[in-house]
């Protein structure tokens, strides 16, 4: 399975390597970065180096995120997706303990890091994955601990071995305390869509997700309903959930795991219509190929169309140019425009829509002396969101708790954002 | 604190441990001469805070070790002052030392053995999370002279009580066998009693143990095949991908095809038309047969798991419908597999790599998710290839004007990759369906003119294909083509548009233009790639035989240009050229046939999908995502054309499927029961669960223990309903069971492991909780003797072990585990009380409803485990079956008229029991070691019943462990007055083994002993009141003898005399 990994950052230093079985060399690590320049080379982003590398003698599995590569060796057969969705794993796991996983985060916990690699795999095999069972046995470090830790002189570790290790639920810890005992669901939905040119809806979808933040002492048993559950197709679940409940009823019934997770992902399927909150109006064109002038032309003006009575908030337009583009010079009624040299991209952070002021934005495109102009079109990517709405129309019936016997505090609350949503010009 | 961890030695408190560090330290820094006291010049300060008395410092040069360890330095010259840590007191530091041992032991084999009694010691800890530890790093430490030492410690720990420690030894397993191959197969043995672990904690972790060691001992899994199916869904997510995968195979080799009649049918359908109806009835009858019941289970019991957060269980199952289900199930996975297009990109890789390949025959399965495969700009390249790979693969004559659409707003993309790749994909729509092949071609002629050269390139080489494969005229094309020589660069591109001026160099406006071509070529031959210089030499060679009196002369100077090229292949080309085309006269006769030979039309090439040929690879396999054998890979068996015997898979007595309910259920309450249950074969109506629902709920607001109670309530009944009836099974269970006193179904690690949660959550310490589990006096001698060992220091430690060569030290170390079990005296740790190896399932009529008077009929049977409310009671399930017309109520038992020595205790009493209705109930009785009648009255309605209780003496016996050696060792204790045997008269042969071992399950609760002897079965039990040992041997062979040796001679002889009735049927 997983021999070693080794973490990689942006400059393609080895900044951590840790192996499961015997030691392998550094040097495998060659063929990776061989890959690495070869993308470089070709122009692409750090996005296209080759996710499964086979070397003579082992496979490169590696996943890219936070600006790190994480590169695993294994040396025979394995499912890829396996050590692929482990790798990923890891990192939301080191998420969770450090809010953020970057470099200076592991280069500053690395004892942590160690320890919990260690604890995640045994072998080369998963061992124990679950974040509600590694916080037990290793403390994640915040700021009082630290303190703490320096002015006593112990480190993370947690000094009593925890009993809840074997508890009966395996995703939750044993005996959670908490004075306030509270509940929060967020029901987000992402909106994808392709628009083309003329404005027509190519492709439209909702993928939906039900992120929880659970605080509620000792063994809570949830059941939450909706309103119309039918909306959903095509769901995944947090292992706690019970399925034939579900299938059944439609009613999600589960023990959580202390803290926050996803408790389900969910999909509306292009069936049925889906709502696009805003529309673009946009005139692109680059000069013509043989013509003298060095300037291009875009305009482009941005409405809400279907908003649920809601305000379009966060709006914010990334366009990456072609290659062969100098510069962008634009003038706004509304927000602000960057464009970035290096990557080409024209951003422009729009903020809310005044539905009686239309934001509007128009300019110049200057191209590079010399360059061979290509009519190629770019397309708009569009984040955005909608507060207080699940776009699809989802709706939480209401949550019960069994199992115990105070009264916690409750809240749902609903999100709507673009996912990748993309307009083409 | 500390105190828990290595509790053997110290009781804990915070200062012992500094304390006794300090003398340590110091008098170690005098004794162990030269050794620790190398001439090492770096990290001498790390050295002197290792050495240091303060844990806060050792730790402190530890994490510093540890950093230097995850940056890759070397930090190997510290191991003598960092392996001397290993006894430290603090966990933290312990910890660290262990991590610092698994990295570098390997390195320095001879020092790593120091650190091997602590292990030692530490396997025996109290903890569990200590001894699984332990384990850990003793295993993963690859030094190959403890494998006798690790072999020890797998076996003792496979039978822990604790499951993590059992996952862990399952780790172990593997790690042992690439340390020395030559342990096979005792690993084996290890493994298969592994799998046959009732924990979903444990089985993943066995079977991905099997998978390294013994993949190929499909007959290991028989046993094991319908419980790994049941308990998939609450196995941990990794647990889950490995079994699928061994299951994908196992099935390949057990069931046959499903699609075997399937696809002959569709095939043979046109040209059998006429034959008879009756023959093709048939054929659907035995196409809807063909599916094993095993199979199907397989496949039922999996489907749940595409709903999995975890992208490679969505993967594994969905390559296991691939490879398994009939075709026209496959498609259910479709949709999970799409959902994993959102995930991160490389999921999103590897997932689209699997769908290219499936799509190239299952194109139904996700034509109707075309949509989703279309590609966005922010894509990474190489999934944008694979969804244009996949659109195309999913291109037909209704959605092709649809997906031509989408090509041409990628064509315009300022993704190069994918614009060549776009253009390729619409050259192999355009020959793959006729209807749109103009449009196309059309539509590349089109891109002909485009202002990206890499955009023409591209076209020109697939409009060659595409001519080729196209019949018709294409004179015009061609001619168009011929025209842009001129711009275009890309060699490739050029080379394609001479091949086809070549080969259309007969046709009219073609033949005009040609030698304007060839004479163009001419003057730039010398710069031309290598590609690009061959055709223009067939070009001349074609010219020259269809028009020689134009090019004959333009040809011979590009012949005698390419004499000189620096290419081999080129001049090699160009002398075979030359003799075909301008022959001498000896080689005439082949050069008559020139113009056949160059101007034949060829075959055209065939364009297809690069994932056709990847059908050999398992799906969602490296290999198959490579496209190339990886090491290690299994090729996935063809379906047998019979299946094997199913009977393999018949478990003697139908295992519970259930003990992982009672893992999860405990907290999780009633309704999660509802998912697991209905697993054999039976798909569970909605409304039954709803019952069950209903019960959860009500339940789950009483306290845990009686939760509890209705699981092991219900694990019972479905062991009590034999295979053939599952439907009664469900009912039963469905029934809001309450029970007083819940039996331990035969599944004790997992039941030991919730009940004593249950203890836990009612705030009590775990050694009472282990205590009430089995019978106090005995575990609590457990824990007293495991604590035994008189505290020895850390010096003592060291000292032991200082010899300075390695042979030595291996014979004492592994000396000290022997030397308990054959020299000392039995300590009761010896003798471990296990689970029934054979429980009966067939209830036995008490009471029946003609004689209750009331309708009543009472069944009872024994349940052979351990009863809660006081270990040295008999566990006796009473099914209630109300068959009367008149809804009983107030059944209970009174009037109970016990003989001394004798307790009872009685189940609850139930409020009613409505018409029809059964319940199940349990009563525990303490017989006192004797077989009297216990005799009661069982009130039903305010009507006494009157019920005699007469245990049969084996079921006065629960079943024990040991070694051999101590079996030996106690029966010979037992000689003379407390030894019965008997001279079996009947000869028994040497295959009847398993068929005595049967009998003998079947008349007495006893384990049975592991005998050196292939002549000798040897069975262990100990009574329930006085728990003294009760051994049977069977000696098979010459003279075959049964003994019985048991301290109570009332027992040994009655028992000798129930074995002999059981032996003589």
């Amino acid at each position: 399975m997983i021999h070693s990994l080794f973490v990689i950052n942006h400059s393609g230093d080895v900044f951590m390597e840790k192996h499961w079985r015997s030691i392998i060399p550094r040097t495998v690590m060659d063929y990776f970065f061989e890959a690495q320049r070869q993308v470089v080379k070709d122009n692409k982003g750090h996005e296209d180096v080759p996710c499964v590398i086979a070397t003579p003698h082992h496979y490169l599995i590696s996943i890219y995120r936070n600006g790190l590569y994480f590169v695993a060796v294994c040396m025979s057969e394995v499912p890829p997706l396996f050590v692929i969705e482990f790798l990923h794993t890891v990192v939301d796991i080191l998420e969770k303990y450090f809010t953020e996983c970057n470099e200076s985060n592991i280069k500053e916990h690395y004892v942590v890091v160690y320890e919990l690699l260690d604890e995640v795999l045994d072998n080369g095999y998963p061992l124990a994955t679950e974040p509600n069972i590694l916080q037990e046995l290793i403390k994640p470090p915040n700021i009082i601990g630290n303190l703490i830790n320096t002015v006593t002189g112990k480190s993370n570790v947690s000094s009593v071995l925890p009993s809840g290790q074997l508890s009966n639920v395996p995703w939750r810890r044993a005996d959670v305390k908490y004075t306030n005992n509270e509940a929060y669901f967020d029901i987000i939905e992402e909106v994808d869509a392709i628009i083309d040119k003329t404005g027509s809806t190519v492709f439209a979808e909702i993928a939906g997700k039900i992120e929880c933040c659970v605080r509620l002492s000792g063994t809570p048993d949830l059941t939450l309903s909706f309103i119309n559950p039918r909306l959903m197709d095509d769901v995944s679940f947090h292992p706690c959930v019970r399925l034939k409940r579900w299938e059944n009823e439609r009613i999600l019934s589960f023990v959580p795991p202390d803290g926050s997770f996803c408790l389900m992902t969910y999909h509306v399927g292009c069936q049925s219509a889906v709502a696009i909150p805003i529309y673009i109006r946009h005139n692109f064109f680059l000069p013509k190929e043989n013509s003298q002038s060095q300037t291009g032309k875009i305009e482009i003006t941005v409405g809400p169309r279907q908003t649920m009575g809601r305000v379009v908030e966060n709006l914010q337009l990334s366009i990456p140019m072609p290659k062969f583009i100098l510069n962008c010079t634009v003038t706004l009624n509304q927000g602000r425009a960057t464009f970035d040299p290096v990557t080409k991209i024209l951003l422009w952070e729009v903020g809310k829509i005044d539905p009686t002021k239309l934001p509007n934005m128009r300019g110049q495109i200057h191209i590079q002396s010399g360059a061979v102009i290509l009519q190629s079109t770019p397309s708009v990517n569009v984040q955005f969101t909608l507060t207080q709405i699940a776009i699809s129309g989802l709706k939480v019936h209401r949550l019960d708790m069994f199992g115990e016997n105070y009264k916690p505090f409750k809240g749902v609350k609903y999100l709507t954002k673009a996912g990748n949503f993309q307009i083409r010009m | 604190m500390a105190s828990g961890n290595l509790g053997l030695t110290y009781g804990g408190q915070e200062k012992t441990p500094s304390l006794s560090g300090e003398t340590e330290f110091a008098a170690e820094a005098g004794a162990p001469g030269g050794l620790f006291h190398a001439d090492y010049k770096r990290h001498d300060d790390l050295k002197q805070m290792l050495d240091s008395s303060k844990d806060s410092l050792k730790l402190e040069a530890m994490k510093r070790i540890i950093g230097m360890i995850a940056k890759g330095r070397d930090a190997s010259d510290l191991f003598p002052a960092v392996v001397k840590n290993v006894v430290s007191k603090n966990i933290e530091v312990k910890k660290l030392v262990y991590v610092y041992l698994v990295r570098y032991a390997e390195e320095q084999q001879d020092l790593a053995l120091l650190s091997i009694s602590t292990f030692q010691r530490a396997l025996k800890d109290p903890n569990q999370l200590i001894r699984a530890s332990a384990l850990r790093v003793l295993s993963s430490i690859r030094v190959p002279v403890i494998v006798p030492i690790m072999m020890l410690a797998i076996r003792d720990s496979v039978s822990d009580m604790s499951p993590y420690v059992r996952k862990t030894a399952a780790h172990a397993i593997p790690k042992l066998y690439d340390l020395d191959p030559e342990q096979k197969d005792e690993l084996v043995m290890v493994i298969e009693r592994l799998l046959s672990d009732q924990t979903t904690l444990v089985v993943g972790s066995a079977v991905m143990a099997f998978e390294q060691v013994c993949p190929e001992r499909t007959d290991l899994i028989h046993k094991n095949f319908r419980k790994l199916c049941a308990v998939l869904v609450d196995i941990e997510e990794w647990g889950q991908v490995i079994i699928i995968g061994m299951l994908t195979r196992y099935a390949r080799t057990q069931f046959t095809d499903p699609n075997i009649n399937g696809t002959n049918h569709s095939e043979k359908d046109k040209p059998f038309y006429e034959e008879s109806e009756e023959d093709d009835e048939k054929g659907k009858q035995t196409e809807s047969l063909v599916l094993d019941p095993d199979h199907r289970l397989l496949l039922r019991n999996t489907k749940p798991l595409l709903q999995s957060r975890n992208s490679s269980v969505v993967m594994g199952v969905a390559q296991l419908y691939h490879h398994l289900a009939p075709r026209e199930d496959v498609a259910i996975v479709t949709r999970a597999l799409i959902r994993l297009l959102r995930s991160h990109r490389e999921v999103q890789t590897v997932v689209l790599n699997s769908i290219a390949s499936m799509s190239v025959n299952r194109k139904d399965m996700f034509e109707p998710f075309l949509k989703n495969f279309f590609v966005r700009s922010t894509d990474a390249t190489q999934i944008k290839l694979l969804k244009l790979e996949i659109l195309t693969n999913l291109a037909n004559e209704s959605n092709i004007t649809f997906i031509l659409r989408e090509f041409q707003t990628y064509i315009s993309s300022q993704d190069r990759d994918l614009v060549a790749a776009t253009i390729q994909a619409i050259g192999r729509c355009a020959a793959g369906i006729k209807e749109v092949t103009d449009t196309c071609l059309s539509g590349l002629i089109a891109l002909l003119s485009n202002s990206d050269e890499l955009v023409v390139a591209e076209s020109v080489v697939v409009i060659k294909k595409l001519l080729q494969t196209h019949q018709g005229s294409h004179g015009d094309i061609v001619g168009q083509m011929a025209r842009l020589v001129n711009r275009i660069t890309v060699p490739q591109a050029r080379a394609a548009i001479l091949w086809l001026v070549g080969e259309h160099c007969e046709k009219k406006r073609v033949s005009k233009m040609a030698p304007d071509v060839l004479r163009f070529m001419a003057r730039t031959f010398a710069n031309e790639q290598d590609v690009v210089k061959l055709q223009i030499l067939n070009l001349a060679a074609k010219l020259c035989l269809s028009n020689p009196k134009q090019t004959k002369v333009l040809c011979q100077y590009v012949f005698s240009l390419a004499k000189y090229d620096q290419n081999y292949d080129i001049r090699d080309r160009t002398r075979f050229l030359r003799h075909l085309v301008f022959p001498s006269t000896e080689q005439a006769l082949l050069a008559k046939y020139a113009k056949k030979i160059f101007l034949a039309s060829k075959p055209a090439p065939v364009i297809e999908s690069v994932f056709k040929d990847r059908d050999e690879f398992q799906l969602g396999s490296l290999s198959h995502y490579l496209n190339s054998r990886v090491v290690g890979y299994m090729d996935l068996p063809n379906f047998p054309a019979v299946a094997p015997d199913s009977n393999v898979r018949n478990v003697e007595s139908p295992r519970p499927v259930i003990p992982v309910t009672s893992l999860r259920g405990n907290s999780a309450s009633a309704p999660s029961k509802g998912k697991k249950k209905e697993t054999f074969y039976s798909e569970s109506s909605s409304e039954d669960d709803d019952v069950k629902d209903e019960s959860g709920s009500s339940d789950s607001k009483s306290d845990s223990s009686s939760e509890m109670d209705s699981d092991s309530a219900e694990s019972d009944s479905d062991e009590s309903s034999s295979e053939e009836d599952p439907d009664d099974s469900v009912d039963i269970s469905q029934q809001n069971i309450v029970r007083l006193s819940p039996s331990l179904s035969p599944s004790p690690p997992a039941q030991r492991l919730s009940r004593t949660l249950v203890i836990e959550s009612s705030s009590e310490s775990e050694y009472s909780s282990n205590s009430s589990d089995s019978d106090s006096n005995d575990s609590d001698k457990v824990v007293k003797s495991s604590r035994m060992p008189p505290p020895k220091s850390n010096l003592d430690l060291l000292l032991d072990l200082d010899v300075s060569d390695s042979a030595p030290v291996m014979a004492s170390v592994s000396g000290i585990p022997l030397g308990t079990l054959a020299s000392t005296p039995i300590t009761d740790s010896s003798v471990q009380p296990v689970s029934a190896a054979y429980i009966s399932t067939r209830p036995t009529e008490l009471v029946s409803s003609i004689s209750s008077g009331c309708g009543l009929q009472i069944l009872y049977r024994y349940t052979r485990s351990i009863n809660l409310y006081s270990p040295s009671m008999v566990t006796i399930e009473l099914t209630l079956v109300n068959t009367g017309n008149e809804e009983l109520t107030e059944v209970k038992i009174t009037n109970k008229n016990m003989p001394v020595g004798i307790s009872m205790h009685e189940f609850t009493t139930l409020a009613s029991l409505p018409v029809g209705a059964t319940r199940l109930v349990t009563v525990g009785i303490d017989f006192g070691d004797s077989t009297q009648n216990v005799s009661c009255d069982l009130v039903a309605s305010g009507r006494p019943i009157k019920i005699n209780f007469r245990p049969s003496v084996g079921e006065l016996i629960r079943p024990v462990t040991c070694t051999e050696g101590v079996f030996i060792n106690e029966q010979g204790k037992l000689k003379g007055m407390n030894e019965h045997s008997f001279s079996i008269t009947n000869t028994l042969e040497l295959e009847d083994m398993k068929n005595i071992s049967t009998k003998i399950f079947r008349t007495t609760n006893m384990a049975s002993i592991n005998s050196s002897d292939p002549n000798t079965l040897r069975f262990a039990g100990q009574t329930l009141s006085s728990k003294s040992l009760v051994l049977v041997t069977i000696l098979v062979g010459v003279n075959p003898k049964l003994t019985v040796s048991c301290e109570k001679m009332i027992i040994g002889s009655m028992l000798l005399a129930e074995l002999k009735e059981a032996l003589k049927n």
